[in-house]
């Protein structure tokens, strides 16, 4: 079975969010990249099909900047192909365009079966697997955590992760594009050491991103932080103060009495 | 020719399932009723399904009900219901269309806009109409920012976030117009429903809990998770977590609080180490009392907390539990 995962960068959420002077997108200039974690997840679970089923996994993401690192840890942690599909991207790329330009490139890339990361922190346009399906008429699940293939390799039966912990099981026909939520175990990690003996060893494969049209169908007019009449209460002082302003809060809602 | 009147009538996508509808649909209906009031149009409720005519009737607050049932459609499947979905929009298609953004609408919404090539914002917390401009507001990067967008063209798509907007201004009696619409055809689908797996009983219920301590990635190793974990028995309540706790496999799947985990409404919830994602505060928004602790200030976690700790989880937890067994 022929696994393609394309993976995104998004910022990382964990550094400071720069707005631009205009108030309209990120600074990039300041910007950390990672991969996003969903996507983390889909590799990991095509990485586990391949391990029982056989077959490729190829990886593929648009050079947004940063990636070259991402796509060389993906193949440390067994990938078989990575591709860079260069373009102008590195300020940013609708979903919709994305998908577009993924759905161009897939073309000459075998796939029975597709995972990305069920959504992205950045996705303001859409999901880009779905949409991604579209473009190519297949069809397309997300949510998923749980992915068999059926013998033969004609189908995979889903689950789809409702509310309540509530799921469903669906027989999906391949090839399909699944959104995956998360793998059947927690994602792998590739050590430093192996990812730079990969990065002297194997080489990254690059493709020009056709040109176009697509776009978000909407303009950003204002970016910012949310701007919550009320906002927690920020209780200062030493963690011996704060403890002791969290112990008097709790014993004054009642929370202290056995 | 080409008609060129300015498209005014709001859709709401309902969901439901195994016969309720969800809250977000009367969420939904509310903000749809108040755009309609705006542009002037109907409010339109599209329900899919089979056997499921009956719910028009709690879906009062919208001017027509256009029920679509069909075999296919009998359970939820991404494919059969966006196809239909398509066919109905296309023939009448609304100024806004709201599609909720669960598990369900997440692929609708977005196979809509890809199908029918209409401009979509996703995690919409707010909309706004006015002088024929829409304005969608999305929560992004993780419910850090908001973006303020201008949708281009006639009609848009919005996926909403749960808990954006009231469910009551959506809940009303009256008996909204029935048309029954018949689906495009369905027998080409690739794919097909198995089966509802329902959640397993764990060892405690943590949606009747009266105090919740939650654990999220902060906590850097399940060496470290007994620490939350005794605070949660030194207040008498129990530990629940974020959901990339329970992917490590560092807890069960019935200690997840969230979207794709348990709704609680504890009188007390503390949250430890948990950034706020949309997805988690969605399903413990409720909490009577909510404090968080977290090195971050920006966290969106302080937005719905009501009262923060801006330091380490390691040096403030383990003092708090001692203080408040020796309390
Ligand atoms: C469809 C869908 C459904 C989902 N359902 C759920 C769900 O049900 N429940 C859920 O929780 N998530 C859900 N998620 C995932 C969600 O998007 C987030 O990824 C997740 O909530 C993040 O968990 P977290 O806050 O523990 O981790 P992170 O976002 O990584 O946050 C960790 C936080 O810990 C803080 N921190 C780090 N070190 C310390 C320290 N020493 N002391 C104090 N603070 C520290 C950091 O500042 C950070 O804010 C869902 C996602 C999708 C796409």
């Amino acid at each position: 079975m022929n696994i393609v995962v394309p993976v995104k960068m998004v910022p990382d959420l964990v550094e400071e969010l720069e707005v631009d002077a205009a108030g309209h997108a990120l600074d990039r200039s300041f910007l950390k990249l990672r991969i996003n974690e969903f996507d983390e997840h889909a590799l990991e679970e095509a990485l586990l099909l391949k391990a029982t089923h056989g077959g490729t996994v190829t990886v593929l993401a648009l050079d947004t900047g940063e990636v070259d690192e991402t796509l060389f840890t993906c193949l440390a942690k067994g990938a078989d192909r990575a591709v860079k599909i260069t373009g102008d991207f590195q300020e940013g790329v609708s979903s919709h365009a994305a998908a577009v330009v993924l759905a161009r490139a897939l073309g000459a890339v075998p796939h029975d079966l597709i995972l990305t990361g069920v959504q992205a922190a950045d996705d303001r346009d859409g999901q880009v697997g779905i949409l991604l399906a579209t473009a190519l008429d297949l069809p397309h699940v997300s949510v998923v955590s749980g992915v068999e293939p059926a013998p033969g390799g004609k189908a995979a039966t889903v689950r789809q992760e409702y509310s309540g912990g509530i799921m469903a099981e669906l027989e999906v026909d391949l090839p399909a594009v699944l959104g995956i939520q998360a793998a059947r175990a927690a994602p792998r990690y590739a050590p430093v050491s192996k990812v730079r003996q990969v990065m002297k060893t194997q080489k990254l494969e690059e493709i020009p991103a056709p040109p176009v049209e697509a776009g978000a169908g909407s303009t950003v007019s204002r970016l910012a932080k949310p701007e919550t009449a009320d906002r927690a209460e920020i209780l200062e002082g030493s963690p011996e103060e704060v403890a002791d302003r969290l112990l008097a809060l709790f014993a004054e809602r009642g929370f202290l009495k056995r | 020719m080409q008609d060129l009147t300015p498209l005014n009538d709001m859709a709401v996508v309902i969901e439901h399932l195994e016969g309720k509808l969800a809250d977000i649909s009367f969420e939904m209906l509310g903000k749809g009723r108040e755009l309609a009031k705006v542009s002037g149009g109907r409010l339109l409720a599209l329900l899919l399904g089979r056997g499921v005519k009956g719910l028009a009737a709690e879906l009062g607050a919208a001017d027509t009900v256009v029920v679509t049932e069909h075999e296919a459609l009998a359970h939820y499947t991404p494919e059969a219901h966006k196809q239909a979905l398509a066919a109905i929009l296309k023939a009448r298609p609304p100024r806004v269309t709201l599609v909720a953004n669960t598990a369900m609408g997440m692929d609708l919404a977005a196979g809509l806009s890809g199908s029918l090539g209409w401009p979509l914002c996703a995690y919409v917390k707010d909309a706004r109409l006015a002088d024929g401009r829409l304005t969608a507001v999305s929560q992004i990067y993780g419910g850090k920012l908001l973006a303020h967008a201008d949708m281009e063209g006639p009609s848009a798509i919005l996926s909403v976030l749960a808990g954006s907007f009231p469910a009551d201004a959506g809940k009303a009696t009256g008996t909204p117009q029935v048309e029954e619409v018949a689906p495009p055809p369905l027998d080409k689908v690739r794919i097909r429903f198995k089966r509802l797996i329902q959640p397993e009983a764990g060892d405690v219920d943590i949606t009747r809990q009266a105090v919740l301590v939650s654990v999220g990635r902060g906590i850097q190793s399940k060496d470290n998770i007994p620490l939350v974990e005794e605070l949660a028995e030194a207040l008498g309540g129990a530990l629940s977590a974020s959901r990339p706790i329970v992917d490590q496999g560092w807890l069960p799947k019935t200690r997840q609080v969230g979207k794709s985990g348990m709704s609680v409404k504890p009188k007390l919830y503390v949250a430890v180490g948990i950034s706020g994602a949309p997805e988690h505060i969605e399903g413990m928004r409720g909490a009577e009392l909510i404090v968080a602790i977290n090195t971050d200030p920006n966290a969106p976690i302080f937005n719905v907390a009501h009262y923060g700790v801006v330091s380490d989880l390691f040096d403030v937890i383990p003092l708090l539990t001692e203080k408040i067994k020796s309390s």
